[in-house]
């Protein structure tokens, strides 16, 4: 007996060392590293092991650093809802408005074909769609509702969140849809019975139904916008940046110990955001 | 380094070889040997060609790696794994920083053949008696050395130099021509409101700055004591003036990479921007009208070398000397300025030139055929010539040299506030 229980104790830490091992190796262990190169100072050449604060004393201390946090915020909050209202109408549509499940299938693989493409190859074409002489352009003059090419439509804060909506939209259908395909629909039926209008229904049911998969979705887009440096560069012409490119500046000018600090800050606002959505709900007791 | 150890077969043959050559005034002793010498070379991409390694070993039998990198990674590396290369191609101003770390060997003039035709910017400073010296790290000022272990630069010629220059240009504004309409003459065009949406300007803080100096220059904004090392007044100034403009919605992209500035033109995008020379070609080749527009208030102007790390020593060092003066033979020369460049001995190049294509590339001459690159692309029609005409008119008209200045890292910092403004 006392020999069989020792043994379900080693049989439980042998099941979790690997996983442990492997978060401990390629997850906790990069992060203290960064944490500790934080501290670091550096010269033009070389890295010097230190503890100081002068990494944070600038980055706290400069200007840049709050418009470029700002800026970053700016961008995960309206994608965010955009991605939200498109996400969530296009999850209602697949789960209550098409009737067969052959038919939701096919349709939900059919959002997931832009992904077949990498990345990066998605975001630069719109490069050329929404140029100065592009096809958005052209379309616009000939059907005569501009005079002259818009210039916004490209390199503006208008082209990052179009790329970024288009880029992310999906990590929201994916979660909303989950949840939605496990409402039991005797419910819907119970509120319409009840005299309830579709819009309450939504409101007071659905809605209310499909918050984890509103938070899982939520907590993709706004941690990837927030992390993000290549779309912001490419579709604002490196003229707009975010938190990402800042760290991308210092780590190509070999500044490596105030990249890790101002990576360090992201790390904790993002922790930080994303502690306080877990606060509106429990995923755990959700799923 | 990859030598094999001399074995009595080696020993034998090199001295059979060495016998060969002393009856035969064959070009090298140790012809046998030298082919297990692999060189490790590194350096920007602009001169790191294979095209150079294949002749390297079809001409004098051994083996150079090539390793292509950023500039701020070939500083990083010269200036603090000197163990990983035998020979770094970095630029003058890099070698301002790196030279001082002590990790670069001297190289002895007497044993460079071809050192007296090297052209005079890389020795006095000056290509013609009457030229006035550039601002910015001009190459003279850090070519040469006190003596074979000198950390210091010389202020003269001396018989030990940093780098052996290789290759050059003189960079100025790109413009499309057929939508602009009219001729740009100077660097204020850039902030010309009538440009509004439609210029740019490259995002790599130490070049920008520069091309930002010329233009508040210009504009009789700014005075600058030296556009290659400002102080702290004159960055804040400088970088004021063009946050103004990129709020007033100036630039319509910032460019970091080669492909981006040949697109941004090529689109139509943008109609003035900061550019180099391949770029301009680039653009060109797609049929586009482009043109590398000389301005009155001159170039700003890079040149590149290679250095001996200072692990170099015995046959490796002999071969790397090999190298330096197959470099400055000729056919590297040739090479790279049917690309556009400039070779630090012209008059070797020319016997690897065609004589049109001298004409065209270093007199500054009508093309009487169709130019073509060394890979094989149309450069020029018959009738064209250069922009910014012939060699003397184009590096004569040099205002600054590429640098490094004291307040690096303030600048940085700045050029980061005016990209995030």
């Amino acid at each position: 007996m006392r020999a069989g229980e020792t043994n379900r104790h080693l049989t439980g830490w042998l099941l979790a060392s690997p996983l442990t091992l492997v978060l401990i190796l390629f997850l906790v262990l990069p992060i203290v590293m960064i944490v500790v190169v934080s501290f670091w100072q550096a010269t033009e050449f070389s890295i010097v092991p230190a503890f100081s604060w002068e990494n944070y004393d600038f980055l706290f201390g400069s200007p840049v650093t709050y418009r470029v946090f700002g800026n970053t915020i700016k961008y995960a909050l309206i994608v965010w809802a955009f991605t939200l209202g498109i996400g969530f109408t296009v999850a209602y549509f697949l789960a209550f408005h098409v009737r067969t499940q052959t038919w939701q299938i096919a349709l939900f693989l059919l959002c997931t074909i832009p992904f077949w493409t990498s990345n990066i190859i998605r975001m630069i074409s719109w490069i050329p769609f929404l140029g100065r002489n592009g096809l958005a352009n052209s379309a616009l003059i000939s059907a005569g509702i501009t005079d002259e090419p818009l210039d916004w439509l490209l390199y503006s804060d208008f082209s990052v969140i179009l790329a970024f909506v288009h880029l992310y939209t999906l990590f929201m259908v994916v979660p909303i849809f989950n949840t939605m395909m496990r409402i039991d629909k005797s419910l819907i039926e119970a509120a319409y019975d009840g005299g309830a209008s579709g819009f309450q229904t939504l409101t007071n049911v659905i809605i209310p139904l499909c918050k984890p998969g509103i938070m899982i979705g939520t907590i993709f887009v706004v941690t990837l916008v927030m992390g993000d440096f290549v779309t912001v560069r490419f579709m604002s012409g490196s003229q707009s940046a975010n938190v990402g490119r800042l760290i991308q500046n210092d780590i190509a000018l070999l500044q490596y110990p105030s990249a890790s600090a101002t990576a360090v800050v992201l790390l904790i606002t993002v922790l930080m955001v994303i502690g306080i959505l877990l606060r509106f709900v429990d995923i755990r007791k959700e799923l | 380094m990859t030598t094999k150890k001399l074995s009595r077969r080696g020993l034998l043959k090199g001295a059979a070889a060495a016998g060969a050559a002393s009856a035969f005034p064959a070009p090298m002793i140790w012809a046998q040997n030298i082919k297990d010498v692999t060189l490790r070379q590194f350096g920007t991409g602009v001169s790191n060609l294979n095209e150079v390694g294949q002749k390297v070993k079809e001409d004098l039998g051994f083996t150079l790696e090539m390793t292509a990198l950023d500039s701020d990674a070939v500083t990083q590396r010269a200036a603090t794994q000197p163990g990983s290369f035998d020979i770094a191609d970095i630029e003058y101003w890099i070698c301002k920083k790196v030279w001082p770390t002590g990790n670069l060997q001297a190289m002895d003039v007497s044993k460079i053949k071809n050192y007296d035709k090297i052209v005079g910017i890389f020795k006095d400073g000056k290509l013609t008696p009457e030229s006035t010296i550039a601002q910015g790290t001009a190459p003279h000022t850090v070519g040469f050395t006190d003596g074979p272990d000198g950390t210091t630069f010389a202020s003269e010629q001396t018989n030990w130099m940093t780098l052996i220059p290789t290759i050059y240009n003189a960079d100025t504004l790109g413009i499309r021509p057929d939508l602009i309409g009219r001729p740009i003459e100077t660097w204020a065009e850039l902030l010309n409101p009538e440009f509004k949406g439609k210029a740019s300007i490259l995002d790599i803080s130490s070049i920008g700055i520069m091309d930002a100096a010329m233009v508040c220059e210009s504009m009789g904004e700014i005075a600058y004591g030296d556009k290659g090392n400002m102080t702290r007044e004159e960055i804040d100034k400088t970088m004021a003036i063009f946050t103004e403009a990129k709020k007033a919605g100036q630039f319509r992209a910032f460019w970091k990479t080669f492909d981006e500035s040949v697109n941004l033109m090529a689109s139509g995008e943008v109609v003035i921007q900061s550019m180099w020379s391949p770029a301009i070609t680039a653009v060109k080749s797609r049929g586009i009208d482009c043109v590398y527009q000389p301005l009155k208030e001159g170039y700003r102007s890079w040149g590149g070398g290679i250095g001996l790390s200072k692990n170099l020593s015995g046959l490796e060092l002999d071969a790397a000397y090999e190298y330096i003066n197959w470099y400055l033979d000729g056919w590297v020369g040739g090479f790279l300025m049917r690309q556009g460049y400039y070779s630090a001995v012209p008059e070797t190049s020319k016997n690897y030139m065609s004589e049109n294509e001298w004409g065209y590339w270093f007199e500054g001459k009508e093309a009487t055929d169709t130019i073509t690159n060394p890979f094989g692309d149309a450069m020029a029609k018959a009738g064209e010539t250069r922009d910014g005409g012939s060699f003397e008119e184009r590096m004569g008209s040099v205002a600054c040299w590429n640098a490094v200045m004291d307040e690096n890292q303030y600048m940085v910092r700045k050029w980061n506030e005016f990209i995030s403004a």
